[in-house]
């Protein structure tokens, strides 16, 4: 049962790791192009779909690809694990 | 008549948040589950939605409906890309403590985060400094977001400050009082859907009024072209300035108890993952949103000049009375969703931390319930009736209480759970410093490179508690058996 435990803990980890990850993802994304962008003057900005070209990409793409970044990366990476040490123990009987 | 129509809503608003907290208190009668567990922490019930929903309502506070769009009226798109900062905050908090949270609080049978650090650094000076910071802090927040309210409410309605404080303070103290954390969560869950509605209403309001966003940016362009520059206005919002904001409103918020306790609350993993993902979407909507409706309202009204004002102001140029009485919902629904958890957090911290730790006597649970509903119900009143009349300490406090919280609880928080070597020396060093340099730092006003106090902060209190972790004992093995096997 302990080993059981300890890879709850590791894939907890796991998951952390990967969230931190993504964090810095959307970061990056932001920053590249809202100053990338966004760095000269307005009278210079191209427009699109009414906002400037810097605002569209880092605040409202950026917002839809992390939500769908993040979508796919729990479905994927994320597991389900018991939360409570009783359920774990349950689990495993229930197994054998 | 006008009058009464925007209030009308309101008031119905609030009656179904009392309906829920009496039919949620029926039902916690009926459960099994210890009683303490079910007050304060919902007999850790909650689902995905609800979870997500809770965590973006407790944090989305006056703020975010009124301070924060009015800075963005003033200083145009840059404080949306400075709001957009809050969009992955939710997923990170739920996913960096999440699980591991969720399991080593289970085992250790923790309902406050206190009683989290209570068990990992067995010290009673965290477990004071702890407790006492929270209780300050939090009363201070919580006083200044009934004041927001009240004064929103005189500004739109017309009625005088202390009518809004009695009607929604008084719903706030009773609801959450009669129906614990399980009301708090499941209020939190329908005022954060109000405050979707809410932000589709009036954006969409705005975006008509103007003409479209073409013409709005232009209009914006044709007042002042810094409007629409990521650096606000005369580079009002510096790199360092904004960069700040990744701390304050991102990282550190991993520290802040309210939003750490929901991860002791949820049910089950898939909970978990369900919240992150819908709780990511719905803060980004909100965030973006309700910042553009400030941006965009300076193309229409520019001349505004009390900027807490500029969204009321809008909200009724743009909106009939009626639905302005449900947008004014919004930011009463964030407020009332920010201060609910607070109480109940308070009330926690007295009954668990102080009273059952301290106490000798050994008292029965009926008891404790009995406890935990008075101590709540005092503690609303007492944040209510310091409103009336606000002693200008309390909004001083308010102005570090923020980020004080953050100072406080951040690392001790992070590095219990993830640091074998984080011990009680580390996190009182840590506590210490972070509070103190947080306070100094923000006083002075002397700044680090053109940042704000929280950066120095967060980088103080690390590296005093690294220092201490190492010169203090190793923790027991017993302590690290319970947290890594």
């Amino acid at each position: 049962m302990k080993n059981n435990v300890k890879n709850r803990f590791k894939q907890a980890d796991k998951e952390a790791l990967i969230t931190v990850i993504l964090y810095l993802v959307f970061f990056v994304w932001w920053y590249v192009f809202a100053y990338g962008l966004g760095s000269k003057p307005a009278s210079e900005y191209s427009y699109i779909l009414g906002f400037p070209a810097w605002f569209f990409y880092s605040c409202i793409l950026g917002y839809l690809i992390i939500s769908f970044l993040l979508w796919f990366v729990v479905k994927k990476f994320f597991v389900d694990i018991p939360l409570d040490d009783n359920e774990l123990e349950n689990d495993k009987n229930k197994d054998e | 008549m006008n009058r009464f129509l925007i209030i009308l809503p309101i008031i119905i608003y609030l009656t179904v948040m009392i309906i829920i907290a009496i039919y949620t208190n029926k039902s916690s009668k009926k459960s099994k589950s210890d009683s303490l567990e079910e007050y304060f922490i919902g007999g850790r019930s909650m689902g995905g939605l609800v979870l997500s929903m809770t965590l973006i309502a407790t944090f989305t506070s006056a703020s975010s409906f009124i301070g924060g769009p009015g800075v963005a009226y003033n200083q145009g798109l840059g404080w949306v890309l400075l709001a957009t900062i809050q969009v992955p905050t939710a997923f990170l908090t739920l996913g960096v403590l999440g699980k591991k949270f969720a399991i080593v609080s289970r085992r250790i049978k923790a309902v406050t985060v206190t009683d989290y650090l209570r068990v990992r650094y067995k010290n009673n000076f965290v477990v004071i400094f702890a407790s006492i910071s929270l209780l300050v802090f939090m009363t201070a927040i919580m006083v200044a977001q009934f004041i927001g309210g009240a004064r929103l409410f005189q500004a739109v309605t017309g009625y005088p400050y202390i009518v809004g404080l009695v009607i929604f303070g008084i719903t706030v103290v009773i609801y959450t009082t009669l129906g614990g954390f399980k009301a708090v969560a499941l209020t939190d869950a329908i005022q954060g859907i109000i405050m979707v509605l809410a932000t589709i209403c009036i954006f969409g309001g705005v975006v008509k009024y103007g003409g479209g966003l073409d013409s709005i940016m232009s209009k914006l362009v044709s007042i002042n072209p810094d409007l629409i520059t990521p650096f606000g206005v005369d580079n009002f919002i510096s790199k360092p300035y904004i960069l700040s904001f990744w701390l304050l409103v991102g990282i550190a918020v991993l520290g802040l108890p309210q939003t750490s306790v929901r991860c002791m609350g949820f049910k089950d993993s898939k909970s978990l993952h369900n919240a992150m993902i819908i709780g990511t979407f719905v803060v980004g909507f909100l965030m973006l949103g309700m910042t553009l409706v400030g941006v965009m309202g300076k193309a229409i009204l520019p001349d505004i000049t009390v900027s807490d004002l500029a969204v009321p102001t809008i909200t009724m140029k743009v909106m009939p009375p009626v639905l302005a009485g449900i947008f004014i919902a919004g930011p009463l629904a964030a407020i009332m969703s920010t201060v609910d958890s607070l109480i109940i957090l308070c009330s926690a911290a007295i009954v668990k931390d102080f009273y059952m730790n301290y106490s000798k006597k050994k008292v029965s649970s009926k008891k404790l319930s009995k406890m935990s509903f008075y101590t709540t119900a005092i503690i609303g009143l007492i944040v209510f009736f310091i409103s009336i009349n606000p002693p200008d300490l309390i909004v001083w406090i308010n102005l570090f209480a923020f980020g004080g919280l953050e100072a406080a609880f951040l690392w001790p928080t992070i590095l219990g759970l993830y640091w074998k070597r984080a011990n009680a020396t580390g996190a009182i060093a840590s506590m210490v410093v972070g509070v103190g340099a947080f306070f100094y730092f923000s006083i002075t006003k002397i700044s680090i490179a053109g940042t704000q106090a929280i950066v120095p902060t967060v980088i103080l209190s690390l590296l005093a508690f690294i220092i201490g972790s190492y010169i203090g004992k190793k923790p027991e093995q017993e302590t690290i058996d319970l947290f890594w096997i």
